[in-house]
């Protein structure tokens, strides 16, 4: 996956769990909790999430490089080169 | 639908013990990912402590007595938006007590002027208070006491205590002496936004929760009482129910922490650290209720949702505990819970020991029953005289009846206490696949916490169940 397709991946994922979040002003580097409403549960279902489709095995040690929409895609690019 | 446990297979990738709201919440969260789950109650009928009970056309709500706004969000995404829709608001929540009279809506905007206009506490005081509260984490230092926290902010002042406290200790049976991070969690979710209910009961809720398990693919069986937890080179292999083993890849004991550790599993099966730390958790406290039921014809007035009363000088988590305590909750169920079903029907909460009740002999047990009721009646009628002539039906529940019920460990409403949830958390990695779900940890419990902890663990047995399947 590109980086253009992951970030559109997490985008589309957050859009399942809460369908009115407003993504026109997010900003990519800075925390997706503070700007989308997103709770500790929330972050849960992305990791679980990304578990269904991808096979991925998120570690609990690893959540924190999931905090804004840009760390998300450094962390998966890696993981996700081949999907 | 439940179907009869002979229909049930020989082996599933999930079998969760328990349908309690963690373990169904678990199990649905599970089959909707994909895993064969079976799910097996030991009751006849699903929901655990979430339950109900019909008595001469009245129907009895046990644990329906309200949760934080966090049930909508939770609900809707871990359930379903019919399940979300039906929750609304309690507006009506009262105090009465010898230290203070009022009425609020239990949320922070609320709690701030009352805090300010009735107990003259300076704003900035309230303002640092609710800030430091909101920014509790689970992981935070557990070292402050709730009565540490109190101290620090309202010094000397056992009225503000008592109304910060009082509710918190219905709600999940913490004390002054408990960590303030969980006090400081559970009191923010209320504070959010106020108190809320299931609109059309219990009966409802597990109704609609029953066909979202069966649409998911999850086999249920009820009256199905799990006996052992079959261990084999460190990994559970299944359980054994009805003199028949069933395998699974993965268990999840919806049952007490203490119960899946003593009763269930095999002691060899764990270390001794951990059996040591096991060894040394304390299960929380029980209840007694009183339920009344209204003649059909009769109305009565409205008081209030939620009613904690009190006729005890100060606040004294001993005193709350008490076979004689002089302070209950009255929760009062108009023909609004359940819209159509035009009855009214009230229950009188309180926490209780499970050693002062099992103590009696059977004869003295039935009459501290009665007196108990006699107690409830007498206090109910402060707020709505005559309402003796008004009731058809009442009885009354002990610890007794909820070890009974739910088999749960000194009748434990709440779960244990804190030290608890990290043994749950770390039940599988003592035994492979061996999960637990439940009430655990003051926090994990309560409607919203067992729900959110049931998805929670469902997301560990997600990830174990994949690497297995590599
Ligand atoms: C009187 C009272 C009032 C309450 N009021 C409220 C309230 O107003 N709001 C709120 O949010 N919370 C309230 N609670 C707390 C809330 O009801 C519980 O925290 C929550 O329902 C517990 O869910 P759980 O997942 O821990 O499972 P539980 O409800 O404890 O269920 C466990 C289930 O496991 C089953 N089981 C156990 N062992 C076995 C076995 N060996 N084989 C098969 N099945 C087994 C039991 O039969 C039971 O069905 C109240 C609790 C009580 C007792």
């Amino acid at each position: 996956m590109t980086r253009e397709e992951i970030k559109a991946l997490i985008l589309e994922i957050i859009e399942d769990i809460d369908e009115e979040a407003d993504f026109a002003t997010l900003q990519p580097d800075q925390p997706l909790r503070d700007q989308l409403d997103l709770d500790s549960m929330d972050f849960l279902d992305i990791v679980m999430e990304l578990r269904k489709r991808h096979q991925l095995q998120i570690p609990e040690e690893d959540y924190p490089h999931l905090a804004s929409l840009n760390s998300c895609v450094n962390y998966l690019e890696p993981l996700l080169k081949n999907a | 639908m439940p179907v009869p446990f002979s229909q049930a297979a020989d082996s599933y990738d999930v079998i969760v013990i328990g349908s309690g709201l963690g373990g169904m919440t678990s199990a649905n969260r599970l089959a909707y990912c994909g895993h064969k789950v079976l799910l097996l109650e030991y009751h006849h009928k699903l929901g655990g402590l979430a339950t109900w009970f019909k008595r001469r056309g009245h129907i009895f709500d046990v644990s329906l007595h309200g949760f934080p706004y966090g049930m909508v969000k939770t609900c809707k995404k871990y359930w379903n938006k019919a399940i979300m829709h039906s929750i609304v608001q309690l507006k009506k929540i009262v105090f009465d007590n010898p230290q203070f009279s009022l009425e609020t809506t239990f949320d922070r905007q609320d709690f701030t002027s009352i805090l300010h206009n009735h107990f003259h506490i300076p704003q900035a005081t309230i303002d640092t208070f609710f800030a430091t509260v909101a920014a509790m984490n689970f992981y935070d230092d557990q070292s402050m006491t709730t009565r540490e926290l109190f101290e620090q902010f309202f010094p000397g002042r056992s009225d503000v205590h008592r109304l910060l406290m009082e509710p918190i200790t219905y709600a999940n049976g913490s004390t002054l002496d408990d960590p303030a991070i969980t006090y400081g969690i559970v009191f923010s979710n209320f504070m959010n936004r106020g108190v809320f209910t299931f609109e059309g009961g219990t009966d409802k809720l597990i109704g609609l929760m029953s066909d979202e398990l069966e649409k998911n693919g999850v086999t249920i069986c009820t009256r199905s009482k799990v006996e052992r937890i079959i261990v084999e080179k460190g990994r559970v292999r299944g359980v054994e129910v009805n003199g028949r083993t069933i395998e699974a890849k993965a268990v999840v004991s919806n049952s007490g922490i203490t119960n899946t550790i003593d009763n269930l599993t095999d002691h060899r099966a764990f270390s001794e650290e951990f059996l040591e730390k096991a060894a040394a958790i304390r299960v929380n406290n029980s209840s007694c209720q009183v339920y009344i039921g209204i003649k059909e014809q009769e109305t009565i007035p409205d008081i209030g949702d939620l009613l904690f009363t009190s006729t005890a000088p100060e606040f004294d988590s001993q005193e709350l505990l008490d076979q004689h305590t002089k302070s209950k909750t009255f929760s009062l169920y108009y023909p609004k819970t359940r819209p159509g079903h035009d009855r009214y029907t009230i229950v009188a909460s309180m926490n209780s020991r499970f050693e002062d009740w099992t103590r009696l002999s059977e004869e003295h047990y039935n009459q501290e029953k009665e007196l108990l009721i006699a107690r409830t009646l007498i206090d109910l009628d402060r707020y709505l005289p005559g309402i003796q002539k008004k009731i058809d039906w009442v009885e009354a529940a002990t610890p007794r009846t909820f070890n009974h019920y739910t088999l749960h460990t000194c009748g434990t409403s709440f779960g244990t206490k804190f030290e608890g949830l990290d043994i749950s958390r770390s039940i599988f990695k003592e035994v492979g696949g061996l999960f637990h779900v439940g009430s655990v940890g003051i926090i994990m419990s309560g409607w919203l916490g067992a729900i959110n902890y049931g998805v929670i663990v469902s997301n560990d047995v997600d990830g174990y169940l994949r690497n297995l399947n590599g």
